[in-house]
């Protein structure tokens, strides 16, 4: 019989450590760990470099993390959704270094994949591209060439994206059986799915924690393979 | 489908005549999702979000039961329609960047001649991100800007060369205002509709980009 990797959050939290890089999917507020983030806020961590869609809302989720002033960094496409984190990233509490949702996603998904980097047309000619090698491919060539930005553009052009990786990465399961297979909940899946390919630990708070074998093999959508630790998911006030 | 009552229904009901039905469509927070209240007769489209969904239906009524864990591109819970699906944010950006969204609609501080659209960021001020925006106009087949033709205080939004930061180079097909549809093309801004209230003239000194008028120049039709 496969051993449980259901634990408790603060045996959970042992694994996690000042400083580290963490992956904290969600969208908005859906989807978002908040058992797990209050086991870290508990545990006192800090220092956090962040890797997210976004911040939650103001006081909730990520955004908890923001009040409390854990966070050293985050990479993020977008902080509309909380006023706090709008404001501490004026006052220059919080560094951000934006990304665009979609490279988001694909950098994680090459860091999740071995993968050394991602060519993407989103951003060329943007603000994204500063610092950034660019390619362009050369139809006589045939092949990819490095080119500057103020290069006359003649092919489709791309950004070199790297991958990302983090130390350790939450993730919000619907369903979780006590191996770690996991099952989401309509638009709650986001960014989680692909962020628990790309950490060195993951931990699953799950709403339902059901025996090995209750999930249907083909409706699992990440293997537990991928999972160190299972915690019950409570509800978020 | 009802009459528009004011400029930025006009706008919201021109923009929604561009919809084919079964369009999978993408529309910014805000004024883009009053498109679908001026849905042409006959015409369905698929709502799609950037956050993992094709199918989105719109706010919760009060006899609706609420929906767990769908929410909209603003993080507000959204009905799904039956036939609607979920998925993860990697194969949400994949189709979007991969060209399968039909129709984007969005906002814009500036657009300017060669289509290139400004939208997220302003010099000087503090930035909220760009979220799946500069994804959604530099993959979607048709990318629609909707907006006021000028702004508060009355300067051009549409310009010849934006020096704003930009979302997406060249990337916008048409502008709907409440004077006027622009349709971006190679030779540059072609004026195709004025709103029934307005005059070529008008259009042309309320716009910072040169604009090419056709022999005809039709009048926008609700």
């Amino acid at each position: 019989m496969a051993k449980s990797k259901v634990v408790s959050v603060a045996e959970a939290m042992k694994h996690c450590y000042d400083g580290m890089t963490i992956m904290l999917p969600g969208f908005v507020n859906c989807g978002v760990s908040p058992t797990l983030i209050d086991g870290l806020i508990e545990a006192g961590i800090k220092d956090l470099n962040v890797i997210s869609n976004n911040t939650s809302v103001k006081g909730k989720g990520i955004g908890k993390l923001v009040h409390e002033n854990r966070i050293k960094h985050i990479t993020c496409s977008h902080i509309g959704s909380n006023t706090e984190t709008c404001e501490k990233a004026v006052a220059g509490e919080i560094d951000i270094t934006f990304v665009p949702q979609g490279s988001l996603a694909e950098k994680v998904r090459a860091g999740g994949a071995g993968i050394g980097g991602i060519l993407t047309p989103t951003g060329v000619h943007t603000p994204m591209q500063e610092g950034k090698q660019l390619l362009e491919w050369d139809e006589e060539q045939g092949k990819y060439i490095f080119v500057e930005p103020d290069d006359p553009q003649k092919g489709a052009r791309y950004i070199l994206e790297r991958p990302l990786h983090a130390d350790v990465c939450f993730v919000h399961a619907y369903k979780a059986d006590k191996m770690g297979n996991v099952v989401y909940h309509r638009t709650a899946r986001n960014f989680n799915q692909v962020f628990a390919t790309a950490a060195d630990f993951v931990i699953v708070e799950a709403e339902h924690i059901v025996e090995v074998g209750e999930l249907d093999p083909d409706e699992i959508m990440t293997p537990g393979a991928l999972v160190d630790l299972v915690v019950q998911a409570e509800k978020e006030e | 489908m009802r009459k528009p009552a004011n400029e930025r229904e006009i706008i919201a009901c021109r923009t929604a005549q561009f919809f084919q039905d079964g369009n999978i469509v993408n529309l910014g927070i805000g004024m883009p999702t009053q498109c679908l209240d001026f849905l042409p007769d006959g015409v369905d489209v698929w709502v799609d979000t950037e956050n993992g969904a094709i199918g989105l239906a719109g706010a919760p009524g009060e006899n609706d039961e609420f929906p767990v864990d769908v929410v909209d591109a603003g993080g507000r819970p959204s009905l799904l329609r039956t036939g609607g699906c979920c998925f993860d944010s990697f194969t949400s950006f994949g189709y979007i960047r991969g060209g399968h969204v039909d129709i984007t609609v969005l906002g814009a501080y500036e657009v300017d001649a060669e289509g290139s659209l400004a939208n997220w960021m302003i010099p000087g001020k503090a930035a909220a991100g760009m979220g799946g925006a500069m994804d959604l106009v530099c993959g979607s087949k048709i990318v629609i800007v909707m907006s006021t033709h000028c702004d508060k205080k009355g300067n051009p939004k549409i310009v010849q060369k934006t020096e704003m930061p930009l979302t997406g180079y060249k990337v916008v097909n048409y502008i709907v205002t409440e004077l006027a549809v622009i349709h971006i093309t190679d030779e540059g801004p072609v004026l195709e509709e004025i709103a029934p209230t307005t005059t070529v003239e008008e259009v042309v000194a309320k716009t910072g980009a040169k604009l090419i008028i056709p022999e005809t120049v039709k009048t926008m039709s609700f």
